[in-house]
């Protein structure tokens, strides 16, 4: 057990060099960042006054030991296109994309695993039928034109929900959030279910197979013999045992949904991470890029670990396989 | 035997009936979902490649425009000019239908060579991985995994924008075509590697290897002659499944900026301008490339899924 948590943070650790390498080499030899800061007035004596402040004189593992620890203390540089410390930035865009991907994963966890046991229970009733008919159209629709759908429907048509931005929002420490105000309430609603739907029909997906597996199972006929409710069987018995698998893809989904954060943001205009990352790769703004990508691979690899130590501490039945096999 | 039936029109003829009487035409006249599909692929991919001589406009010929068209609506004659544009025209007066003929060109450009590439990259990789083994598997397949953790299309947009970088700023338009080739390729390798190294390490074990081994034939003759062939099938529908991903992910990375360039526009790029003309009630700029998007992507879809079953032994 030990031994296999040790390997999984090791292997973790070396995916994490390897991105800040990548992460470090697109910032070090994408465009001169010394040519990137300076304006066009220069003496050679500022560039080489810049040159020897940013340390780029030095050797290159030296180079990049220093944008590691500088990484790890959240010092990612300044924005070329901004002119301000990136983690300034990043401080300032989180809460957006934070409240967006939380409600919008808690609406697919929640809906989804609530549709799923419906349709594997009712499974040949006309509503499951319905909703697994609707749901593969949702898995086949480009994200984006979810969202522009969507906006026509309750934005443009109907005028009930604003097609784009936060609202109002209320600042509470450094954290501006969204939830306290009616308008920012109201502009959550159109990209959480933008965001969340296709996660969704994907845990309602997977909770209806595994229930079906399930169901399908002597103890579940056991259980009804013994003269259990339908109730009981279904979510103390059925739904527990599913859980697993969903566990693991839900994990693996929550650092998607922050990825396709980028997609959501930029059709609603939401000032979160994601807009202006797509902003940084269209204006090369490197420091951003660099940043973005290692905030971001910190939390892949992080989700994915806990992911699997949880996978492991869910189900007796690995930890017995794995010691056996030592 | 192979070079006679070539020649004589008899054993070409029957080779015609092999061919039509086989399981795999069977299955394909069973599905109406394949058959459906695989015309609408097939229409939308001829409409592509004859875009020039369908279009009824060029819509990239300045001379051939007129700002007064500007807005026509679909099937309506223009207010001011009197002329009729099937599906309408955007702000500029192009052609809609005409804008969308050569979008389909473009992203179908786009899926297809991005795929090719992934398709070649990866199996070449995954051969190698499967054949040699050793360190070059180990470093191979971690940068799989590597990859693998995140999405497809955030490696996509990573790439693209570091070849954006490095393209001068007077060409990125016009490699902006290449670059999205290139980046969604280089996103989607890993799948073909997976499979191909996969299903190597059980070829490469079977008598017919080693014979060719025993004859002395080199690694490289074995890999693309002996072993290729034997495990292309899974390939072909990857391929399929990921050609919808990549028609797909060049639209979303097309929609969001950082794709084809507005002279050169693709599906993708079509539906981020007409998103524009939403909330003014010209519908059709945005409605129709959209539909045209989906139908593409969902056709070239099912026939994946068809073609995963019809190959599946066991699911006959």
């Amino acid at each position: 057990m030990l031994a296999y948590v040790i390997q999984r943070v090791f292997q973790s650790a070396i995916v994490l060099l390897v991105v800040g390498l990548v992460a470090f080499s697109m910032f070090r030899f994408v465009g001169d960042p010394v040519d990137n800061m300076l304006g066009q007035e220069r003496t050679q004596a500022d560039i080489e006054r810049l040159r020897t402040q940013l340390g780029l004189d030095q050797p290159f593992p030296v180079q990049y030991f220093k944008f590691l620890t500088g990484a790890a203390q959240g010092n990612f540089g300044v924005s070329y296109r901004q002119g301000r410390p990136v983690s300034d930035i990043l401080v300032e865009r989180a809460p957006a994309t934070l409240e967006l991907a939380a409600v919008s994963g808690f609406l697919a966890i929640s809906i989804g695993i609530a549709l799923g046991v419906f349709t594997a229970i009712r499974r040949n009733g006309f509503a499951a039928h319905a909703i697994m008919s609707v749901s593969l159209i949702g898995v086949s629709l480009p994200t984006f034109l979810i969202g522009i759908l969507l906006i026509y429907l309750f934005s443009v048509e109907l005028g009930w929900l604003p097609s784009f931005g936060r609202g109002d929002t209320v600042k509470i420490g450094g954290w501006s959030t969204g939830f306290l105000t009616e308008s920012g309430l109201k502009a959550l609603i159109l990209p959480s279910i933008t965001l969340g739907l296709y996660q969704m029909t994907l845990i309602m997906r997977l909770v209806r197979s595994e229930m079906l597996e399930v169901l399908r199972q002597d103890y579940i006929r056991f259980a009804r013999a013994r003269g259990l409710r339908e109730r009981a069987v279904n979510f103390r018995h059925a739904l527990k045992n599913t859980l697993v698998p969903v566990i693991t893809v839900t994990g693996l989904q929550l650092g998607s949904i922050i990825a396709f954060a980028i997609i959501t943001e930029t059709v609603f205009q939401w000032p979160g991470v994601g807009l202006l990352f797509i902003n940084a790769i269209q204006f090369v703004d490197i420091p951003v890029m660099a940043a973005y990508l290692m905030l971001i691979s910190v939390m892949f690899v992080g989700i994915n670990l806990i992911v699997d130590l949880l996978y492991f501490a869910i189900d007796p039945r690995l930890r017995v396989d794995r010691t056996a096999a030592h | 035997m192979a070079e006679t039936s070539l020649n004589t029109p008899t054993s070409e003829r029957s080779r015609l009936r092999v061919s039509l009487d086989s399981d795999f035409a069977y299955q394909f006249r069973k599905s109406p979902v394949a058959i459906v599909s695989a015309v609408t692929v097939l229409i939308m991919v001829l409409c592509a490649v004859f875009a020039p001589l369908i279009a009824p406009y060029n819509p990239f010929d300045p001379a051939s425009l007129n700002l007064m068209n500007g807005f026509s609506k679909p099937m309506e004659p223009n207010a001011f000019t009197g002329d009729t544009f099937w599906l309408g025209t955007d702000d500029q007066g192009r052609d809609v239908f005409s804008t969308i003929l050569y979008g389909m060109r473009i992203s179908l450009f786009v899926g297809a060579a991005a795929v090719l590439f992934a398709m070649v990259l990866g199996i070449s990789l995954g051969l190698i991985a499967g054949y040699v083994g050793g360190w070059v598997e180990t470093i191979i397949m971690r940068v799989a995994d590597v990859q693998l953790t995140f999405p497809a299309i955030l490696v996509a947009m990573l790439i693209f924008g570091v070849a954006k970088g490095i393209t001068p700023v007077e060409y990125r338009d016009q490699m902006a075509i290449w670059v999205l080739i290139i980046a969604i390729g280089l996103s989607d390798w890993v799948q073909f590697a997976r499979v191909v190294r996969g299903a190597t390490l059980v070829e490469k074990n079977k008598e017919y290897v080693q014979a060719a081994r025993l004859i002395g034939r080199g690694p490289g003759a074995i890999m693309i002659k002996h072993i290729l062939p034997n495990v292309l099938s899974p390939v072909l529908v990857i391929a399929t499944i990921s050609l919808a991903l990549a028609i797909i992910a060049e639209a979303t990375l097309s929609f969001l900026g950082v794709g084809a360039p507005p002279t050169q526009p693709s599906l993708g790029t079509l539906i981020r301008i007409g998103q524009g003309f939403l909330f003014s009630g010209e519908w059709w700029i945005l409605l129709f490339p959209a539909v045209t998007l989906l139908a593409l992507a969902l056709s070239v879809n099912l026939l994946g899924d068809w073609l995963r079953d019809a190959l599946n032994p066991r699911l006959r």
